[in-house]
């Protein structure tokens, strides 16, 4: 299927499509996509760094893959995406509002989750209408946990969203990187630092 | 990745693990005249399976019965009887959450009786491999080959594959592994082939090594955790979400769906690279083109040949995947051709269907000839209903001794 879809910040739809389904394809090693065409990855690199520095709250969502040390890879992502965080945090006027909240599991939570805490890959909009979150990067979260919440996000909400993806990557998100490591997340926050002050902040 | 490194190491069965592309692709190959049931033996001798489950229904009992001589060699890490097709499939599921590469057999009612669990697995998305073995479905019973069954499968959420020939069949077993594993596809393949017409014919088959199997499953890679009570799709199944009547759980349902759909999407680009493309054509510049699946391709063949001799210039499009099902490629592939033959085993001309929806100017397919409960599809019937079809005259095949 050719594509002319665009992968772009909501709200879309009452229920947008599955990015696939509209003929996005993932990326090859070495890619990375935006808005659903592939480029190179530091092109995609340098986009989301000025996602990160011009949205009002930034945030980042780490998953289950990445809360808990399971392993030593796990153990060097958290540790890298902290540094991210910190690094955003230092990089924003004091009117942007960093965050960082977890996505501790995927159980569905009745009658609801509270926001200040976590995201719910079932519920995300909650989580991002309540924190006013603009821009949010996933990381650590299964594929298919991920792409579920990057639609409903994509749906309802007018969040930009960055997929940090361990395996193949994310057509949901309206920027994804693939084969994620401790190294790519601290490049990511390298491009932070090297475009902090050079990016507009947001408007009130 | 991880099943890389395990490159050159041994299995339980002392094979020793090869990279998949060059297994498949450069090593050296034995040719064997095996009926299609021993290839599915000796595919699977090959394939690193953990677990196979079984419950006889012809035509799949003789290979899941030599399945079970795999398991007596120490090929297999477990293997038994369920208690019905519906019991096999659930215990396929709780193997397969349990991160094990799952491999099973079935035909025709045990296809239907079984339906209730395709979706479940897609949905959790299971890379499950299961043979369909078509036949009858219907009252009264037949045994015999009859593709019915393939419509039932489309919308499961599964990855479906139609098998031509026994060395299809062979190597699309293996391969299909490698794709439906894939993080991004992880789903049940069913990978159908017509019953009796490829499992009970002795066909030459180019095998690869026998000491060489693929790498193992790797559950880390799945989208989904693995065995993991408290969270869905194991948690979706005993506390389902979408039983709560408000919006949200609604949407995550939907969305969720979309996602198994989106899956058999990205699974486009892993089988067009380990099956050569989606679909294969010959003579794509024909004015008339034969297009179907599995054994009707053959007869489709034999057909062109007889056409041949009588001056008409046939083309052969051989649909490989219907699901994913290969839009771009058919609507590429017919774009020059005036009449559409599609030959079907089955009664409803489900594929034909497919065809007419998907390229421009439906009226070109010519639904038929469908033959169906068994009967075969003679090469002359083709050519016959082809003639009939362009207006030329051709002997009637029906009668006795005309």
């Amino acid at each position: 299927m050719s594509t002319m879809y665009e992968v772009l910040p909501g709200p879309e739809h009452f229920l947008p499509p599955a990015a696939a389904s509209m003929g996005v394809r993932l990326p090859d090693p070495g890619q990375a996509h935006i808005h659903g065409k592939i480029v190179n990855e530091d092109e995609a690199m340098e986009v989301a760094a000025r996602q990160f520095l011009s949205a009002k709250v930034p945030t980042i969502f780490p998953g289950p893959l990445v809360l808990w040390a399971w392993n030593e890879k796990a153990a060097k992502k958290a540790t890298a995406i902290r540094h991210l965080y910190e690094t955003i945090k230092e990089s924003v006027t004091p009117s942007q509002q960093a965050m960082l909240i977890p996505m501790p599991d995927y159980r569905p939570k009745y009658p609801k989750i509270n926001p200040e805490i976590e995201i719910n890959p079932n519920h995300p909009n909650l989580t991002i209408w309540h924190n006013k979150i603009d821009a949010c990067m996933f990381v650590g979260v299964h594929c298919h946990q991920a792409n579920l919440s990057l639609k409903i996000i994509r749906g309802g909400t007018y969040c930009y969203t960055i997929a940090m993806c361990a395996q193949a990557g994310h057509e949901d998100a309206m920027v994804s990187f693939r084969d994620a490591t401790a190294d790519k997340i601290m490049k990511l926050a390298d491009w932070v630092k090297k475009l902090k002050g050079s990016v507009e902040p947001p408007k009130d | 990745m991880a099943t890389q490194s395990l490159v050159g190491t041994k299995n339980r069965a002392g094979q020793v693990v090869e990279d998949p592309w060059k297994m498949m692709h450069e090593a050296e190959r034995t040719p064997c005249f095996f009926t299609g049931s021993e290839v599915i033996k000796e595919a699977i001798r090959r394939a690193n399976c953990d677990v196979m489950i079984a419950y006889p229904i012809t035509p799949q009992s003789e290979a899941a019965a030599l399945i079970g001589e795999l398991f007596a060699e120490g090929f297999i890490g477990d293997y038994f009887r369920g208690e019905s097709e519906f019991a096999v499939m659930s215990q396929c599921a709780g193997a397969a959450f349990g991160g094990a590469r799952v491999f099973t057999t079935t035909a025709g009612p045990g296809t239907m009786r079984a339906m209730e669990n395709f979706p479940m697995w897609a949905g959790a998305r299971l890379p499950i491999q299961m043979i369909v073995t078509c036949r009858g479905i219907n009252s009264p019973l037949s045994i015999q080959p009859d593709t019915l069954e393939i419509s039932y499968l489309l919308n499961t959420g599964m990855l479906v594959w139609h098998a031509e020939t026994a060395q299809d069949f062979y190597d699309w077993i293996l391969k299909g592994y490698m794709v439906s594993e894939e993080p991004d596809v992880h789903l049940p393949l069913a990978l159908c082939c017509d019953g009796f017409f490829v499992t009970h014919t002795k066909d030459v088959v180019n095998l690869t090594p026998a000491d060489m199997c693929l790498p193992p499953y790797d559950p880390y890679r799945s989208p989904v955790p693995c065995m993991d009570m408290e969270c869905p799709p194991v948690r979706m199944m005993r506390d389902p979400f979408v039983m709560k009547s408000n919006y949200i759980s609604y949407a995550t349902h939907a969305s969720w769906q979309q996602e198994v759909w989106a899956a058999i999407e990205r699974s486009r680009k892993h089988a067009i690279r380990w099956l050569d493309g989606l679909i294969e054509v010959d003579r794509p510049d024909a004015e008339i083109l034969i297009v179907s699946s599995g054994t009707a391709v053959s007869q489709g063949r034999e057909a062109q040949a007889l056409l041949e001799e009588d001056g008409i210039e046939v083309g052969i499009v051989k649909i490989k995947t219907l699901r994913p099902w290969p839009g771009d490629e058919i609507r590429e592939a017919t774009k020059k051709a005036k009449h559409i033959i599609v030959p079907e085993f089955n009664v409803t001309g489900w594929l034909a269907k497919e065809i007419r929806a998907t390229i421009d100017d439906g009226d070109r397919v010519f639904a038929g000839p469908h033959v169906c409960g068994g009967m075969t599809m003679p090469p002359e019937v083709i050519a016959a209903d082809l003639k009939k079809h362009l207006g030329l005259k051709s002997e009637s095949l029906a009668g006795r001794g005309s």
